[in-house]
């Protein structure tokens, strides 16, 4: 379907015998700022991987743009990684010209304009920068791209309120109606504004799949207090 | 400053009343422009779509008008504004009213009350 940015069918995943991902069915539909949402270990991060290349199915497939993942999937994806893997002993603006080198999308001016913004020296060395500052150079880069798709895993998680704001407008002030964000996370309330549909993940399995303001009507309550009471522990 | 939202209700929903007050309150006056979808975004710090459904249903409402390519114009017509006050007016009245009955507030006593109000407010005008 032309709507339609990424999609899996009867997608499973297994490490030896423990299952993270158990036939899912899932369409994520174009131009959508979505919340992949779930507790730890409930397969969010699996499935952010195997969308990338980084892990492969045990049965079923993930199509990105029409595409098997693969070469034709990697250039339409910008993928923010749970942990950074930038080279620590790099210049900030060494790493802007890698990603230049290596991504035909990639805007840039539109990366130096965000560092310049959050007071980021790009003569820096990132070893010297502090943990959060680096998880912002990260998202800046991934947001620089003017991809179809954008994975984000976590990329609030450890940050500070005022650079989680910038975060959150950053995304807004990026957002393209042909570009989809996917976003997961486990802290709803941060960005539960931003979010235009929810897909809850337990066990491997998705829950619900619906829209923030859908959930507000029919629940009378915010994301984030369904999402606590679907899962009480 | 990002915009406050409750809980249990649609953000598209409050979204609309908060661009209402502010066409009410005259931040907005009539046929004035207003900002783009993605400015209105990030200054409530909301999804740009959610954004435009607000915007779609003050349009179909006609409370604010599309022209063209130009972007989104608050009506001139007054007295749709007014007749919006007028309802919203009414609901807070009724709530009002409602609380001082729970109070257990005779019509008289709510008039005297109100009367007694509406001088301090004028002293404070005219101070």
């Amino acid at each position: 379907m032309d709507n339609i940015v990424w999609e899996c069918e009867n997608l499973s995943k297994k490490y030896g015998r423990k299952v993270a991902l158990d036939g899912i069915d899932l369409q994520l539909e174009k131009g959508k700022i979505i919340g992949l949402l779930g507790p730890n270990g409930s397969g969010k991060s699996t499935l952010i991987k195997l969308s990338n290349g980084l892990l492969t199915p045990t049965r079923g497939k993930i199509r990105i743009d029409g595409h098997e993942i693969g070469v034709d999937t990697k250039k339409v994806v910008s993928y923010l990684p749970e942990r950074t893997y930038l080279e620590d002993g790099l210049k900030v603006y060494q790493i802007v010209e890698q990603f230049q080198d290596f991504y035909e999308d990639f805007d840039a001016s539109a990366a130096y304009d965000m560092l310049k913004d959050l007071k980021i020296n790009p003569e820096a060395r990132l070893r010297t920068l502090s943990k959060g500052t680096k998880e912002k150079v990260q998202l800046i880069l991934v947001m620089s791209r003017k991809a179809k798709l954008y994975m984000l895993d976590e990329p609030i998680g450890g940050v500070d309120p005022a650079a989680r704001d910038y975060i959150l407008d950053t995304i807004i002030k990026n957002y393209n109606p042909e570009a989809s964000i996917v976003i997961s996370t486990h802290l709803i309330y941060d960005i539960e504004t931003i979010l235009e549909d929810v897909v809850f993940i337990r066990e491997g399995k998705v829950l619900v799949h619906k829209s923030v303001d859908e959930i507000r009507e029919e629940e009378g309550k915010s994301v984030d207090e369904y999402f606590r009471e679907v899962f009480r522990c | 400053m990002a915009w406050e939202f409750d809980n249990d209700r649609p953000i598209y929903a409050q979204i609309l009343e908060y661009i209402m007050m502010d066409i009410m309150s005259g931040k907005y006056r009539p046929g004035d422009k207003i900002p783009s979808v993605r400015e209105l975004a990030q200054e409530a710090s909301v999804n740009p779509n959610t954004m435009q459904k607000a915007l779609t249903e003050l349009e179909r409402v006609g409370m604010v008008h599309t022209e063209r390519t130009a972007g989104r114009y608050i009506t001139e017509d007054l007295g749709m504004i007014q007749s919006a006050k007028y309802n919203i007016a009414k609901k807070y009245a009724a709530d009002f009213i409602k609380k001082m009955k729970e109070l257990g507030y005779s019509k008289s006593e709510l008039n005297d009350l109100l009367d007694k109000h509406t001088e301090l407010w004028e002293e404070e005008a005219d101070g």
